[in-house]
């Protein structure tokens, strides 16, 4: 494990941006003291001001798997968000924020793992999913894998062009790619939302214990492993992370 | 700490609120879920709640006979390891303490516990914080019964501590001589989880 020590606060320096989506940039940080993590784990982000108020929130990593001192956290601009929008809009390359982490021992995926790799994805619910796949193409990992992505359009469409690449490699990825609100004229992918049927489709059967990592929006969550689970497959295979609203005030 | 170059923040927390809301946290008026797994659906019939010591069965409820165990109303601010804290919620369950009177257990056999949930889901507790009305089994939420995805029928309720000690779909207490982790406190998650001394992970003060 890698919680061995204290998780101290460090220093990490912008140095790279890239506009992924209209509302979604993926910031690369120096982070010279990182030891390192597993795909699927987060780091918890600290603002302060100078006022000395502090703001503080999880995002996952996006980098594979490693120790290389510099991370990628992929950030979704959310409305009236006060770390996401400061982070999207007005960190700029040379400027410090801090963070601590790994954080989270559960929703990781063991790179020596030889079980099929599922992973269902809502909106920037890709992005620990992705640390996922980075990991596996740096390893040279063959096992078979699939990812279902639901995105709202396809401009919305998180990492499309490295997703592109990652499937075209012949190494047994395969991506399906649903959207939810209309798709552009010649659209090969699926076109509403994930459903019984959809996962039927294509997600591997409980018959070749996957291993199933799904993250997105609650309800997303939600909907997915409750289906996967009248499709069959355990409980126990199924790893979840859900953020965001429920619309439940109770 | 460091000044984050341009960071004003939009403090939403202020007045009343302030002094309520532990390092880290910010209010939210939604109710997020976080499990690391599918929600778990009860049969109510098959359903029971128990105590054991020592590999055996101390006392076992079924719905029905937990239902009419005495009712507490709890209201109380909660607050989630993953940065988000609720205020003023109401709840409605059997106290800990109760639960002890009920099982005609005049003190615990040991100074620690772990709850044990449907999924498989643990965590663990001293006794001494669910003791003197610190705790509930909760079953209402806002005087409707607790809906799955926040744990119904049943969940623990710890409020005093970060929220995953209060465990989802809980179905025994297990008292026990040491205080073993349970799921997250083996994952890098803090042994106690005090939001007020911020004890997120291990190795926190």
């Amino acid at each position: 494990m890698i919680f061995a020590e204290r998780l101290d606060w460090q220093v990490a320096t912008a140095a790279k941006f890239c506009r992924e989506t209209q509302g979604v940039v993926t910031i690369a940080f120096e982070v010279p003291e990182w030891h390192g993590h597993l795909a699927g784990q987060h780091v918890d982000v600290r603002l302060t001001a100078e006022n000395g108020y502090q703001a503080q929130r999880s995002y996952s990593l996006a980098s594979p798997a490693g120790n290389a001192a510099e991370i990628e956290l992929t950030i979704e601009r959310i409305k009236e968000g006060e770390v996401s929008s400061f982070l999207t809009e007005e960190l700029a390359i040379g400027d410090d924020i801090e963070l601590r982490g790994p954080i989270g021992g559960y929703f990781t995926w063991d790179r020596q793992s030889s079980s099929p790799l599922m992973l269902i994805a809502g909106g920037s619910g890709v992005v620990p999913l992705m640390s996922m796949l980075r990991t596996r193409y740096k390893v040279g990992g063959k096992a078979p894998a699939r990812l279902l992505y639901s995105s709202r359009t396809a401009e919305d469409i998180i990492y499309a062009a490295e997703l592109d690449r990652l499937a075209a490699n012949g190494d047994g990825l395969s991506l399906i790619h649903t959207l939810t609100r209309g798709a552009p004229s010649g659209w090969q992918g699926e076109r509403r939302r994930v459903d019984k049927q959809m996962l039927a489709t294509h997600a591997f059967q409980s018959s070749e214990q996957p291993q199933v990592f799904v993250c997105g929006p609650t309800l997303f969550v939600e909907t997915v492993a409750d289906q996967l689970i009248s499709l069959g497959h355990a409980e126990s295979a199924i790893k979840t992370e859900r953020f965001g609203p429920t619309g439940d005030k109770r | 700490m460091r000044v984050t170059r341009g960071f004003k923040g939009k403090p939403r927390d202020t007045g009343a609120t302030s002094d309520r809301l532990p390092p880290g946290q910010f209010v939210t008026q939604d109710f997020p879920v976080l499990t690391a797994g599918p929600t778990q659906q009860a049969d109510l019939d098959s359903w029971s709640f128990a105590l054991h010591s020592d590999g055996k069965l101390l006392v076992r409820w079924s719905w029905a006979e937990f239902e009419a165990l005495p009712q507490t109303e709890h209201t109380t601010d909660i607050h989630c390891v993953t940065k988000w804290t609720k205020l003023g919620t109401r709840w409605r369950g059997v106290t800990f303490d109760d639960l002890m009177s009920a099982a005609r257990l005049a003190s615990p056999p040991y100074e620690y516990v772990m709850a044990h949930c449907d999924g498989g889901y643990t965590t663990n507790l001293p006794v001494a914080d669910l003791q003197a009305g610190k705790a509930l089994v909760a079953t209402h939420f806002d005087d409707v019964p607790l809906p799955a995805t926040h744990g119904g029928p049943a969940r623990l309720l710890v409020p005093h501590l970060y929220f995953w000690k209060s465990a989802k779909w809980i179905r025994r207490l297990m008292f026990m001589e040491t205080n073993v982790a349970g799921f997250w406190e083996s994952r890098g998650y803090h042994i106690y989880g005090d939001p007020w001394r911020e004890q997120r992970y291990s190795g926190d003060a």
